[in-house]
């Protein structure tokens, strides 16, 4: 899709400020571009929608030379994204989306009926935010509005500079989580920069990593936090590269499935029978599967017999979506002083269960890796 | 006050005239300068010389300037309107040059990386978000043209300065009062309402930096 070769930029005060970068992007990939300020991230990504030409080596997008392309519909055909939004501030937010549809004279309806669908889709309400001027919106809001600007015409490639960087840090893990979301809805081939690991691992198919213009690695997150290629890698991903690399596997991949349950109307009697095979706490369902609680095996030997589940078992209990992180499941633990966390799907039922051992598991055993990466 | 009171038709023609002629003078400043000062964007090495000569033509004294100009465009109308013009040029042309070129480059660059021609970043971002500056020079030109439009009635371009210079030849205070009077409050009212044409436009101005709060509205 994208193919940069042997491509270098030497700026005209003699900078090089990228070197010899070679880098295969495939149709539907994200690769994040990542590595400390002034490495050449934004140089190597405005070479590619041409904000500025490289001094040697070619870029090749679908094959063809972009050298040989008209930059103007070269661009058009490519969302960007940048961090200091670059809104018009002269325009209402409808304008700025629109920007890109009337500038292909597409007709007025169409141009507003798109502005709708991806206020929509970036999580604005069109009927509050239409009218109103970039200068009255927040820092996130700009920045949706920045995300629907670049997506108007569905272009197949999006090229997105530092795009959170500069929101705080709720707002931030908030847009990114709905951009992973969106990415999963539109599929496009996007190159991502970033000088932030833990977003790279949260978005990247592939990181290349920068170091003075050059790429030192490029390869996937895994590989990355597992053989990092030199020195300067290992520093760059950082001592706490356990922890990160919990952030890269999902609850669902990790937790233990067949566990066993009880329900709210069970026995006390029958729930010791259950105990004596050495659980020390059994998560309590209800008959549509949703998690009520739990119940430990001392409360479980202290009732008797004849009472009831729901009236021996301790709520709340804590629980984390299938599709969380392990990095977030050990927060919550953490946090919740939880041992275990019940694992429930998207209509809140009860799908497992996340313990300590889980994380223990996939951090602690290298051989897991081959099953689950990539 | 006399005068004033007596003569109300002559003095309000005269003003109309002074009027006419500070308006035109403005426009055909604007119409000249402010392409000179797109131009100058485009070729930035033409900006030191350009504004040099314009800075030149600024420091002429009036009367120096019209002694000039009378050799090739003869009395009145003419030479005022062309020095009017030549005085304009330095604030026209250097507040479109710094209207364009202050704006935050990002909002440039974003506009460029979504495929705007060099005609339509000029017409739908530059010149827009340019206005509130070069309307600063409009400003000042403004008021400058309806004062030095008061010292061309002395080649006979008329408007109230006639009335002002009556007024110092015949030792009549009244007509100099209902001369200056009206000068006075035309230059005050013009700059009152372009004051306000100017803070409408610079609301866009205001900069867009990510970190600066949003303000509701
Ligand atoms: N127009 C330019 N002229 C000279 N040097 C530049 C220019 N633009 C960027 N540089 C330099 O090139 C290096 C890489 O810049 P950039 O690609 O913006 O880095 P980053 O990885 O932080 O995005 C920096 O050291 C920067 O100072
Ligand atoms: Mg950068």
């Amino acid at each position: 899709m994208i193919k940069l070769e042997n491509v270098t930029k030497r700026f005209a005060n003699g900078f090089t400020a990228v070197d010899d970068v070679t880098l295969e992007i495939q149709e539907g990939e994200f690769v994040v571009l990542i590595g400390p300020s002034g490495c050449g991230k934004t140089t190597t990504m405005k070479m590619i929608n041409r904000l500025i030409d490289p001094t040697a080596g070619r870029i090749l997008i679908e094959g063809t030379d972009i050298s040989k392309l008209d930059p103007i519909q070269l661009r058009r055909r490519i969302g960007y994204v940048i961090q200091e939004v670059g809104l018009l501030p002269h325009m209402t937010v409808a304008e700025n989306i629109a920007l890109v549809p009337r500038l292909q004279k597409w007709p007025r309806a169409k141009q507003m009926q798109r502005v709708e669908e991806l206020l929509n889709m970036v999580g604005l309400d069109p009927e509050t935010s239409l009218q109103k001027y970039p200068r009255q919106l927040s820092g996130g809001q700009r920045q949706r509005v920045g995300v629907a600007r670049a997506l108007a015409v569905d272009p197949p490639i999006m090229l997105m500079d530092e795009p959170f960087g500069a929101l705080d840090p709720i707002t931030r893990e908030q847009m990114q989580d709905e951009f992973i979301k969106l990415q999963q809805r539109v599929q496009k081939t996007i190159v991502f920069v970033t000088h932030d690991m833990d977003e790279a691992l949260k978005f990247a198919d592939r990181i290349a990593i920068l170091d003075r213009g050059r790429i030192v690695q490029c390869d996937t997150p895994r590989a990355i936090l597992h053989n990092p290629a030199n020195n300067f890698v290992r520093d760059f991903v950082g001592t706490d590269h356990t922890l990160k690399q919990l952030s890269l596997i999902k609850v669902k991949d990790a937790m233990i499935e067949n566990i066993s349950t009880v329900r709210l109307e069970d026995s006390i009697h029958n729930v010791r029978q259950l105990f004596a095979t050495g659980y020390r706490s059994i998560v309590v369902v209800d008959e549509q599967g949703m998690v009520r609680g739990y119940i430990n095996r001392e409360d479980a030997e202290k009732a008797s017999a004849s009472q009831r589940v729901s009236e021996v078992m301790v709520t709340p209990i804590s629980t984390i979506a299938h599709d969380k992180s392990l990095k977030e499941a050990l927060s919550k633990m953490i946090r919740n002083d939880a041992g275990y966390l019940a694992v429930v799907n998207e209509q809140s039922k009860l799908v497992g269960i996340i313990t300590s051992s889980c994380l223990h598991k996939v951090v602690g055993e290298p051989y897991l890796d081959s099953g689950i990466a990539v | 006050m006399h005068y004033l009171l007596q003569n109300p038709e002559r003095v309000l023609s005269l003003t109309i005239d002074h009027i006419q002629i500070s308006a035109a003078a403005v426009m055909a400043s604007v119409a000249i300068g402010v392409p000179i000062g797109i131009v100058l964007t485009r070729l930035r090495f033409l900006q030191g010389i350009v504004l040099g000569i314009a800075g030149v033509l600024y420091t002429i004294p009036a009367l120096a300037l019209f002694a000039m100009l009378i050799p090739f465009f003869g009395l009145g109308f003419k030479p005022t309107m062309v020095a009017l013009i030549l005085y304009s040029q330095l604030a026209i042309i250097r507040n479109t040059v710094s209207g364009i070129e202050t704006i935050n480059p990002s909002i440039i660059e974003a506009a460029t990386g979504m495929g705007m021609s060099g005609m339509q970043l000029l017409f739908l971002v530059q010149i827009p978000l340019g206005l509130p500056v070069v309307m600063a020079g409009i400003r000042m030109i403004t008021v400058m043209a309806i004062g030095v439009a008061t010292i061309a009635s002395y080649i006979g371009a008329g408007g109230l300065g006639d009335l002002i210079f009556e007024g110092i030849f015949t030792f009549d205070t009244g007509k100099i009062i209902a001369g200056a009077l009206p000068i006075c409050l035309l230059a005050l009212l013009s700059d009152r309402i372009l004051v306000k044409v100017q803070r409408r436009l610079e609301q866009w101005r205001e900069d867009f930096h990510i970190g600066t709060q949003s303000k509701e509205s």
